[in-house]
C-alpha cells in the first residue's frame, strides 16, 4: 500500500468531518477557538494512532464476537491516559475542552478505523491510516475553530486581529457552529468535484 | 494467522485479559501522573490567591466553612505578612450560573472590603457571561466595579433586584450568579475573620 | 436543586443536541424520517436513563469508594455498550419491524455522545440518584424533541428547491443552526 496515499487520504478525499460525516459532535462543540480545535485535534490523534495501532498488534487474539467491546475498551484506555496527561500538564487547555475529552472514546472515528481499518491491515499501514485521519481531523477542527474565532471574536489563536466592535457573537455560539460547517462542507463538496 | 474461534470461553477470558491489562496499564499511569494534577491544582489555586489579596508572606492552613443552608462549603485561606493577618481569600462557588457551576476566588482584606476576585472555572456563555471576570472590577464604572467595597455598606445585588451592581448587559443570571457566589464568600469571611485574627495574638 | 429548573433546563435551555452538541451523529443521520426518529428517540431514552442510573451506582460505590475514579471512561462506556446489546436483543423480539428499520444506528447508540455526556455530567453536577433520573429523562426529551423537530423540518425540506451545492448535509446544517438560535430564545426562561 502507497503510504503517502495512505497519510494523505485523511486529509482531503477522506476527511473524516467534511467527507465521511463522522466525529460530530466535537467538531461543532469544540471548535469556538483555534486553538481548542488544535488541542481536541491532536488528542483524538494520539488515540487514534495508539489503538489502531493496538488493534492492529492483537487483532488475531481477539474473538470475532467481542471484537467491538475490546476495540472500546482499548480506546477508552488512550483516552483516560490523555485525560491524565492534560490533566496534569495542560490543565487551562483541560479546562476549555472539558467534557469532550472523554467524549473522545465515542467519537465514531476512533472506534470505526479501528473497526474497519486497523482490524484488517498491518501494523504500519495502520499506524499510518490513524495519523492521517487524525491529523485531517485535527485540520478540519482548527479551520472551523480559526473561522469561528475570527469572525466571533476577532481573534485567532488569541491574537486579536480586529477590534471586538465588529464581530458577529453568533459565530462562536451554538448556531455559527452548525451554518458556517454546513457552509465548509457544501464548499469542500465543490472542490471535490472539481 | 486465523482469528480466535468465538467460543464462550475465548469471549470471557479475552474480555476479561483485555478489560484487566487496560485497568492495569491505567493505575500505572494515574500514579504517574497523580502529584503533577495535584500540582496543577494547588498552583492554579495559589496563582489565584496571589491576584486577589494584598502582598503575602505565607498562606495559614486552609479549611471549610459551612454557609448558607443548602449544606455547601466552601474553603477559606488565610494569609500572613510575618505575624499578621493581611487578608482572606475564599474559594467559592455558585451552581446558579447559566450553565450552572462557577467557580471564583474572592480576596478580602481585614476590613472587610473586596481586594480582588479571580473567576476559576465557569462555562458562560463567551462574549456575554464570560466578561464577569473584568465587568465587575471595571474602575472607571463605579456602579459595576466591586472592588474596594464592602459588601456590608451597599446593597449587593443586580440593579433589577433592587441593588447597587449594573449588571452585565443581556447577562444578568451570570451576574447574580457571580454575585451570589460573592456573597457566600463574605458570609464565610465574616463568619471567621476574628476567630482568624483572635488566634494570631 | 429544584427539579423544574432541571427539567426546562434540559429540555429547553441547554437542549442536549442543539446548545450542547451531543447526539449530533443520529441526529443527522436519523432525522431524514419522523417515524424512524421516534424509534430512535425510544431506544436512546431507554438506554440513557438506564445507563445514568447504573453508571451512577458503579461511580458512587465502586469508583469512589475506592479511588478508582480514573477508571470512569472505561466502565462508563462498557456499560453503555452492554446495556445498548441488551436493548439490540429486546427488540430484536420484541419489535423486528422497528429493529430493521434503525438498521445500523442501533449499535451506533453505543456511540452516542448524549449519553455518556449526560451520565458524566450527572456526576460532575454532584446530582443525587433522583436528580439524576430527572436529568435523564429531561434530556432523552430534549433529544427527541430536537430530532423530531429536525425530521419534520427535513421532510419539508427535500421538497424544496435547494441550490446543488447546499443538497443533503450542508443545508441540513444551516437548518439545524436556525432551529438552535430558536432555542437560545429560551435562556431567558430560567
Amino acid at each position: 500500500m502507497n503510504q503517502w496515499k495512505n497519510f494523505s487520504k485523511g486529509f482531503i478525499k477522506e476527511n473524516p468531518v467534511f467527507v465521511l460525516l463522522l466525529g460530530m459532535c466535537p467538531t461543532l462543540g469544540v471548535t469556538s477557538s483555534a486553538i481548542n480545535g488544535l488541542g481536541m485535534g491532536l488528542a483524538t490523534t494520539f488515540v487514534l494512532l495508539m489503538s489502531n495501532i493496538v488493534v492492529s498488534l492483537i487483532k488475531s487474539l481477539i474473538p470475532d464476537k467481542v471484537r467491538i467491546p475490546s476495540f472500546i475498551v482499548i480506546i477508552a484506555s488512550f483516552v483516560t491516559v490523555v485525560q491524565l496527561v492534560m490533566q496534569a500538564y495542560l490543565p487551562s487547555l483541560y479546562q476549555s475542552l472539558g467534557l469532550f475529552i472523554p467524549l473522545i472514546v465515542v467519537n465514531c472515528i476512533v472506534l470505526g478505523r479501528a473497526e474497519a481499518f486497523a482490524s484488517k491491515n498491518n501494523l504500519l499501514t495502520s499506524a499510518v491510516d490513524g495519523l492521517g485521519i487524525g491529523l485531517g481531523f485535527t485540520f478540519a477542527l482548527v479551520l472551523l475553530g480559526g473561522i469561528r474565532e475570527l469572525l466571533g471574536s476577532g481573534k485567532l489563536f488569541d491574537i486579536t486581529i480586529y477590534s471586538e466592535n465588529y464581530v458577529t457573537l453568533l459565530f462562536v455560539l451554538a448556531p455559527g457552529a452548525f451554518i458556517v460547517l454546513g457552509y465548509l462542507i457544501a464548499i469542500i463538496n465543490r472542490i471535490k468535484k472539481d | 494467522m486465523a482469528k480466535r474461534e468465538s467460543t464462550f470461553i475465548n469471549m470471557v477470558v479475552t474480555l476479561f485479559a483485555v478489560t484487566f491489562i487496560a485497568a492495569a496499564a491505567l493505575g500505572f499511569v494515574h500514579d504517574l501522573t497523580k502529584d503533577a494534577i495535584e500540582l496543577a491544582k494547588m498552583k492554579a489555586e495559589n496563582e489565584a490567591i496571589e491576584k486577589v489579596l494584598p502582598a503575602f508572606e505565607e498562606l495559614g492552613e486552609s479549611w471549610k466553612v459551612p454557609v448558607g443552608e443548602t449544606g455547601d462549603s466552601l474553603e477559606i485561606f488565610p494569609a500572613y505578612q510575618g505575624d499578621e493577618m493581611v487578608g482572606i481569600a475564599v474559594k467559592t462557588f455558585t451552581n446558579n450560573g447559566f450553565s450552572g457551576y462557577i467557580s471564583i476566588m474572592a480576596g478580602f482584606d481585614t476590613s472587610g472590603k473586596i481586594y480582588g476576585y479571580e473567576v476559576l472555572e465557569h462555562e458562560e456563555t463567551p462574549g456575554l457571561g464570560s466578561k464577569m471576570n473584568e465587568w465587575f472590577r471595571n474602575t472607571e464604572k463605579p456602579n459595576q466595579n466591586v472592588i474596594g467595597k464592602n459588601p456590608e455598606d451597599f446593597r449587593f445585588e443586580v440593579t433589577k433586584d433592587g441593588g447597587d451592581i449594573d449588571a452585565i448587559t443581556a447577562s444578568t443570571i451570570t451576574s447574580r450568579a457571580f454575585i451570589d457566589a460573592l456573597v457566600r464568600a463574605f458570609e464565610a469571611y465574616k463568619g471567621n475573620v476574628n476567630a482568624i485574627s483572635g488566634a494570631t495574638e | 436543586m429544584n427539579y423544574l429548573v432541571i427539567i426546562i433546563g434540559a429540555i429547553l435551555v441547554n437542549n442536549i443536541v442543539l446548545m450542547q452538541f451531543l447526539g449530533i451523529c443520529p441526529f443527522l443521520g436519523v432525522s431524514k424520517r419522523l417515524s424512524t426518529a421516534i424509534g430512535m428517540t425510544g431506544a436512546v431514552a431507554f438506554v440513557m436513563v438506564l445507563a445514568t442510573i447504573v453508571t451512577y451506582l458503579i461511580q458512587t460505590f465502586i469508583l469512589d469508594a475506592f479511588g478508582l475514579a480514573y477508571l470512569q471512561t472505561i466502565a462508563f462506556i462498557l456499560v453503555i455498550a452492554s446495556l445498548v446489546q441488551l436493548v439490540e436483543i429486546i427488540l430484536k423480539k420484541v419489535s423486528p419491524a422497528l429493529y430493521q428499520a434503525l438498521g445500523i444506528f442501533l449499535p451506533l447508540i453505543t456511540t452516542n455522545c448524549a449519553i455518556l455526556g449526560v451520565a458524566i455530567l450527572t456526576i460532575q453536577k454532584e446530582f443525587n440518584l433522583v436528580e439524576g433520573v430527572i436529568f435523564a429523562v429531561s434530556h432523552a426529551i430534549g433529544f427527541g424533541l430536537a430530532l423530531m423537530i429536525f425530521a419534520g423540518i427535513r421532510e419539508h425540506l427535500d421538497l424544496q428547491d435547494v441550490p446543488k451545492g447546499l443538497k443533503g448535509t450542508p443545508i441540513a446544517l444551516i437548518s439545524a443552526g436556525i432551529l438552535a438560535m430558536a432555542f437560545m430564545g429560551f435562556s431567558g426562561l430560567v
